[in-house]
This record gives C-alpha cells, structure tokens and sequence, in this order.
C-alpha cells in the first residue's frame, strides 16, 4: 500500500469515527462547564441511537433520502428530553451527580432494548433502510491529492467540527456562555450577580442531552445501522476521556475526539499497517482511557476541571 | 439530615416506586403487569433450580457491593468495580490453570490471586487520588475499559491458544459444589456465597470493630478534620480503594472459579460491576443492607431471565426498574422532604 492511500484510509475513518465522539464530547462539555458532572453520556448516546434507529425504519418509506435528517432532529429530541431526567434528579432533587448518571446509562439501555424487543420482537433491529452516505463536497473535491481524502466523507463530520467552532463560540463569547462557565466555577457569586443557577444548569444538562442524542444517532446511522443492546459500547465513556482530554474546551474535546476517532480506527485496520501491525491491538484501544489518566495526572498538561463539578448549588446556603 | 426510619424507609419506598414504575411500563406496553412479576418471582424462587441460581447470582452482586460500599464509606467512588472484577476473574482462572497443587493450598491461592488482582487494579486510581488529587471517578472508569481490552487480549493471546475461552479451571482450584448441584437439580449454584458472606462479616469487622475501619470512615466524613487528629489521610486513601478493589476482584474470582470456571473473551461489561453501585446505594453502605439488597437485585435479575418465555415480557424491563431504583434512592432528599410534608400534614 502506497503512503497516500494509507492516509486516505487513516483520515477518512478517524473522520467516521470520531464525529459521533465530537458531538457527544461537546454536549458534556456544555454540562461539565455549568458544574453538572455528566457520566451519563453513554446512556444519552444509547436514546439517541435508539431514536434515530427507530424513526429510521418507521418513516423511510415516508421520507425517502431525507429520512436520516430527521431522524438525527428526533433523536435530539428525545435525548434533550431524556437528559432532563439527569437534570430533575442532579439539580433539583440534590442526587450524586455521578449516581444519576450510571441510572441514565442503565435506564436508557433498558428502556431502548425493552421497547426494541416490545415493538419488533427481537432484540436487534433490522438494518435502517435510509442510512447516511459519504458525500462528495462539490468543487473542494477535484482538488488534487487532498480532495479526494479530506472532502468525501459523510455531512455529519464537517457539521460536527463546525459545530465545536460554534459551541467554542457561545461558550467563550457570548454572555450566554459566561453565565454558563460561572455557575460551574462559583454557583453563590453567579448567584449573587442576578444568575439563574438552576436555570443555566438545566439548560446546559440539555444541551448535552440534544448533543449527545445527535452523536447516538449519527453512529447508528453510520456506524452500526441499526440497534441492540450493543450498538453503543463505550463511545460514550470514550466522549466523556474526551472531554476531559480536551481539558472542557470544546476545540480541546473535539481535538481530543478526533485523536480517539484516530485510535479507534487503527485498532480495527491497524493490521495493514507495516509499523503497527506489531502493535498488540489491546493498547490502541486502551489508548484513549490511559492518556486520558496521564492527562488527569498532569503528565500532559494540566487538567482542571471547573471548580464547582459535581456540587448541588443549594440556594440560601453559604 | 435523615434518621433512623428514613434510612430504612428510603430504599424501601424507592424499591416500591421502582416496581410501581415497571409495573407502569408493562401495563402502557401491552403487558399484564401480574403476569410479568408472577414469573419473575418464579423465575428466582418458584423451583430449587432456580433458587439456586438465584442464590449464584447473589455471589457476585454482594461482593460487587461491599467493593462499592467499602470505599464510599472513605468517601470514595468505586466506579471501577467492573474492571477490577474482570481482571480478578481472569487472575485467578490463570492461577487455577498455571499451578497443579492440592485443593487445600490451590483454591485459595486461586481466590487470593483474584483478590490481589482486584486490589492492585484499584490501587492505582488509589495513588494517584492520595498523591496528585486526580478524580477516581473518571480514572476507574477509565480503568475499566483498560482492563477489558487487557483481559481480552490475555484470554485470546496469552492464556489460551487464540481461542475465545480459556480451558476450565481443574477441579482443585475450582468452587463448583456437586453436592448444592444435587440438591438444586444441577443449577450452577457453588460454594462462593459462603465466601461471599464470610466478605460481609470481614467487612463489618474492618469497618465497626478495627481502628483502620475507624480511621477509613473517619477520613470519610471529613478529610481536613481526621488530618488534624493525626490520621495519615493519603494512606487512607489508598488502603480504601485497595481494599475495595480486593473485594472487587473476589466477585470476579467467584464468576472464573465458580459460576463459569473459565475466563472468556468479553464483548462488553458484565454489569455486575455497575449492579454493585446500585446495590450498595441501596444496601445504606452497611454489611446487612448489602447482602439484603444484592438478594433483592439477583432475585431480580435471575427471575428476568424466565419473563420472556412466561409472560412475553422483556428482560430489560428488570433493567428500567433498577435503573428507577437508582434515581430514587439518589434523590432520597426529595423522598425525606415529601416524608417530613406528609407528616406535618398529618398533624
């Protein structure tokens, strides 16, 4: 194999498979930052893939080729409204954050298989018959050399690295975003300036519910194409490395996912590869989760998280 | 904030509105709800079989939870059970097929090596929490992943000859027990659940009758103050997670040398690990409240298994229902507070 096509093959599905990562590495991003630790992602993912799944299958002979589109909207529905669960309980009803997030996971896998197995009685579903396809950018593509690599790929990676320009954006540049970031660094001081604590912190718990329903189905509709109780393994824990990695900077996660994308990827086709065919492939999948560790530890950067992380704000209490 | 009845009512209005809640589910998805709970019951405690496969699937459930209960009471997060049970699990199936000894000096070297592995799985995040202040949540979740991708890469490369198991443990390292097979009409029910339960006096003893148990919970009620008593809080720290991650690696010791007797290639998470949050959440953090609530979670999960094929009803439904139990017992302060109004309304 010649050292283009290698790379093609590299950058194409680090782009595949890291884009659900970046969606979802963002949406905790967005929760982290308003001080609501968000283990819950992987179950976020599991109702996203679920949504899009099912919608998928129901309405494809409806919808035609924009089936998937809506599909991906719907699953951010349901995960917006699924991660309100996540809110109401860390919130307001003052539950370990890190608790409510396992019964997330457990209860969005549950649920999903429980109704796949109710509605088409089998614990899989069949294949989607409208999945995403990869799509060539007109004009960008007939560059030379990095067209073909960089501009034919599926929709959904490039809308997710805009996406983490835009998410960067609004944390970092709009008032929005300042009240967001201050009721996860100092809950009694935003408090104290007129800030809805509560408020901001349902509102980030659901954005990261939109986006990590976003990043189940876009794996469903790319990746699996279609769902079990094995469909989502772990891409959520791998999201939530990332946005830790990424120190809970939206450039730094999706960074930080792309870079998991990348590792994953060579775990699966890292056999053709000369100089890592030697590699014992147990380490390039663990890759993600000891950096992650060596990030946390110091080893690489300094990791701090946003100082009122996985504290209930009670009002009236100093 | 909660006294002595709330910590006893608590779970048990959790568990009531968790099976509420299932019950709801069944009902809006077309199933009759008694049907459904009728053959779970039977499922766990209707035949001896079953029973003793509920009783198997205790084991693991009580030693799941005394690891997460162990360091929440050092004021720690054991999200990592689920690796440290993987890595004991294929220790001590390793240690079982490497050694050709007596049974009385085999198995509990296999058990042991179980333990060890556990410990040494969590003395990591364990370290590295006492000396560089990072999260054990996110390292054992971390963790978690490192040791399934390790352990199936053992099984396949190492262990055995790139097979997808491992060959059975021989019957010196091994906890199966002909006679409980016998007399549950050859369920996979072993000897583990008295190890299990000889676990939960241990702990009670470490926790309640020792000065380390003392200074453990001390550390975990307040960090700042037991320093200034004279308490080594980093070492602390660590002997928690270690010793948590020992009772870990136990569960998983009782699944390779017992329940299975072997170690395979694992595609995801057993579970049981994240069971044991649940389990010790609602078990109060205390001995007795663990073993009564991982009876209560293998009953149910082993009386889900006969749903399908009694009542149409999916497994998974057990999994809604746990995950609800979860929620509630997390919000107890929701539940407190709706206590003390139905109360002051009383009056």
């Amino acid at each position: 194999m010649d050292i283009l096509s290698a790379i093609e093959i590299l950058v194409k599905s680090m782009l595949f498979a890291s884009a659900p990562l970046i969606f979802t590495a963002l949406g905790g991003v967005f929760s982290e930052r308003s001080g609501v630790v968000n283990i819950g992602l992987e179950g976020l993912m599991v109702i996203g893939a679920f949504a899009a799944v099912v919608f998928n299958i129901t309405f494809a002979s409806a919808l035609g080729a924009s089936t998937p589109w809506v599909a991906l909207l719907v699953a951010m529905g349901i995960g917006g409204l699924f991660s309100l669960i996540h809110a109401v309980a860390s919130i307001s009803f003052r539950a370990d954050h890190v608790v409510s997030g396992v019964a997330i996971n457990f209860l969005a896998l549950g649920l999903g298989v429980y109704l796949v197995k109710a509605w088409y009685g089998a614990g899989q579903t069949d294949k989607i018959p409208e999945p995403l396809y990869y799509q060539k950018i007109p004009l960008l593509y007939d560059i030379p050399v990095i067209g073909p690599i960089l501009f034919n790929n599926y929709v959904t990676s490039y809308l997710a690295i805009i996406v983490a320009f835009i998410a960067w954006f609004v944390l970092f540049k709009t008032p929005f975003g300042l009240r967001l970031r201050s009721v996860g660094e100092h809950p009694l001081a935003a408090d104290t300036m007129g800030i809805n604590v509560y408020k901001m912190r349902y509102i980030a718990v659901v954005i990261s519910g939109v986006l990590g329903g976003l990043g189940g189905g876009v794996y469903a509709q790319t990746i699996t194409q279609d769902f079990s109780g094995s469909t989502i393994t772990g891409q959520g824990f791998i999201a939530l490395a990332a946005v830790i990695f990424g120190k809970w900077h939206p450039i730094g996660a999706m960074g930080a996912a792309l870079f998991f994308g990348l590792a994953q990827s060579l775990a699966i086709i890292g056999s053709s590869f000369p100089l890592l065919a030697d590699v014992p492939n147990w380490i390039l999948l663990s890759a993600p989760y000891v950096l992650t560790i060596l990030a946390l530890a110091g080893f690489i950067g300094r990791a701090d998280a946003p100082k009122a992380i996985g504290t209930s704000y009670i009002k009236g209490k100093r | 904030m909660f006294n002595r009845a709330q910590t006893i009512l608590i779970p048990v209005i959790s568990v009531a509105l968790g099976l509420l809640i299932g019950a709801v589910v069944m009902i809006v998805s077309g199933y009759n709800p008694i049907d459904g709970y009728g053959a779970l019951l039977k499922g766990s405690l209707g035949e001896t079989f079953y029973i003793g496969e509920t009783i198997r699937q205790i084991t693991p459930y009580i030693f799941a939870g005394l690891a997460v209960a162990f360091a929440f009471r050092t004021g720690l997060f054991n999200i990592g059970v689920e690796g440290q049970l993987l890595v004991g699990w294929i220790a001590s199936v390793w240690v079982g097929l490497a050694f050709d000894l007596p049974k009385i000096i085999h198995l509990p070297m296999a058990i042991a090596a179980g333990a060890i592995a556990g410990a040494l799985w969590a003395f990591i995040p364990g370290i590295l929490k006492a000396r560089l202040r990072v999260h054990e949540v996110i390292v054992t979740i971390m963790m978690n992943y490192i040791a399934l991708h390790l352990v199936n890469y053992l099984v396949r490369y190492v262990i055995s000859d790139e097979q997808n198991t491992t060959d059975r443990v021989p019957e010196s390292a091994s906890l199966k027990s002909p006679f409980f097979e016998a007399l549950t009409e050859f369920s996979t029910m072993h000897y583990g659940i008295f190890i299990a339960l000889a676990g939960a006096i241990i702990y009670f003893i470490i926790l309640e009758k020792t000065s380390t148990g003392f200074e453990l919970r001390s550390v975990g009620f307040n960090q700042n103050a037991s320093e200034y008593a004279g308490m080594n809080v980093n070492r602390n720290i660590v002997l928690s997670m270690v010793i948590s991650g020992a009772f870990a690696g136990l569960g998983g010791a009782m699944e390779g040398l017992g329940t299975f007797g072997y170690g395979f290639i694992h595609g995801a998470f057993s579970g049981v690990g994240f069971d044991g949050i649940a389990v010790a959440l609602l078990g109060g953090n205390v001995a007795i409240g663990v073993v009564l609530a991982a009876a209560l979670f293998g009953i149910l999960k082993q009386g889900a298994l006969i749903m399908p094929l009694e009542s149409g009803v999916p497994t998974e439904l057990v999994e809604i229902v746990i995950a609800i139990i979860i929620f509630f017992v997390a919000s107890s302060y929701i539940i407190a507070y709706l206590l003390q109004r139905f109360k002051k309304g009383a009056q």
